[in-house]
């Protein structure tokens, strides 16, 4: 056993609880009232619906909740109007 | 068409949701598409023992009520890109989870997935037939003590019982999984053997996974042990059963423990 294996032994407790703080502060947040990442993404949502029909297929929605920060990516497939089926237009 | 596993055990606390996210690592490891489904509703933690707690966005409860589509809903391991998880709601609902529900998602998921792991509460009411009622197989984890065992033996009645297969004529494979196994313990006679435990469900063993640190820290970590620390014993164990799950004729070894020097001086006997 090296020397970084004992340290990695060692490490695994400090992991466990900035792992928890998160989620627990994010969680009891959460009981209250809805998270500010979950009310941007209904209403980003929505404005987009707005404008163009989404379908579901297209549509990823992605988040990573750090402890200062924390990302949302809304990842979403819009059809070109150019690349409507010419059909339509005739 | 994937097999659907339900990991169950009755008892709390025995290593089910442990070795779901385990088991289902090892195989996803060897290339097969995987999905691990948590139906703890209101008590989820297979989210946290797989990492991916910051990550959870939708859940089994918003894709059966249809808000999310299931492929919003899963969650892409970040080591294995075959395995993937379907977190279980924290909502108080206990009703929130129908048997129709269900059916749809587990289909949907075996015309995509080669495994569905469905990760099931304890207990022996609606939440647990659930997580079995549309199984193919079952692993029945078991610690070697007389009310794990037990309960075990009641869960054998309900999977024989209750399943869909059951219902319509059909065989379930069951499979016991022994863990959290002490072999120092067993030495002593302080624990059930492996035969008894075995002699006593009547059903074929899938592994023994010995007690270890490792399981604990790989928790700790956020990763199943089968990732985190291949190499250790009980990494090994979960691998080997894993082998097994997908039709390995390995050996099972129980794992021994040499008497302590104490032990044979006093030339103690088993209890
Ligand atoms: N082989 C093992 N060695 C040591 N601890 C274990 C082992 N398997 C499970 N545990 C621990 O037992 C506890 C319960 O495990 P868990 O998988 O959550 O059980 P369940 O899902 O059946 O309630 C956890 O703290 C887990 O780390
Ligand atoms: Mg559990």
């Amino acid at each position: 056993m090296s020397l970084l294996d004992i340290f990695k032994r060692r490490s695994s407790a400090p992991v466990a609880r900035e792992r928890l703080q998160v989620l627990l502060a994010y969680e009891r947040r959460n009981r209250s009232q809805p998270d500010l990442v979950s009310i941007l993404r209904e209403e980003i949502m929505a404005v987009i619906a707005k404008h163009v029909q989404i379908d579901q297929d297209y549509l990823q929605v992605s988040m990573d909740r750090g402890e200062t920060m924390s990302t949302l990516e809304i990842d979403i497939q819009i059809p070109n109007k150019s690349a409507r089926p010419l059909a339509m237009a005739g | 068409m994937g097999k659907v596993v339900v990991v169950t055990s009755g008892k709390g606390g025995v290593g089910k949701t442990t070795s779901t996210a385990a088991l289902g690592a090892a195989v996803a490891k060897t290339g097969k598409k995987v999905a691990l489904v948590d139906f703890d509703v209101g008590l989820r933690n297979l989210d946290l023992i797989m990492g991916a707690e910051r990550r959870v966005v939708f859940d089994l409860v918003n894709v059966i009520q249809g808000s999310a589509k299931l492929s919003q809903a899963l969650i892409r391991d970040k080591r294995v890109e075959t395995l993937f998880l379907l977190p279980a709601s924290q909502t108080r609902d206990k009703d929130a989870l129908t048997e129709e529900g269900v059916g749809e998602v587990i289909d949907k998921l075996r015309s995509v997935f080669d495994y569905v792991f469905c990760d099931s509460p304890a207990g022996i009411e609606r939440g647990a037939q659930l997580a079995m009622r549309f199984a193919d197989e079952a692993v029945i984890v078991t610690n070697p003590e007389v009310s794990s065992v037990r309960d075990s033996d009641r869960i054998i009645g309900l999977l024989d019982a209750r399943t869909l297969r059951a219902e319509q004529g059909e065989q379930i494979a069951k499979h016991v999984l022994v863990t959290r196994y002490d072999a120092a313990r067993a030495a002593r006679g302080e624990m059930l053997s492996i035969d008894d435990v075995l002699e006593i469900l009547s059903t074929p063993l899938l592994g023994i996974i010995p007690e270890s640190q490792d399981v604990l820290r790989a928790s700790n970590l956020g990763s199943p042990v089968t990732l985190s620390e291949p190499l250790n014993a009980a990494a090994k164990a979960y691998l080997d059963a894993a082998r097994r799950l997908e039709g390995e004729d390995l050996p099972v070894v129980v794992p021994f423990e040499r008497k302590g020097f104490l032990d044979r001086l006093l030339g103690r006997r088993a209890a």
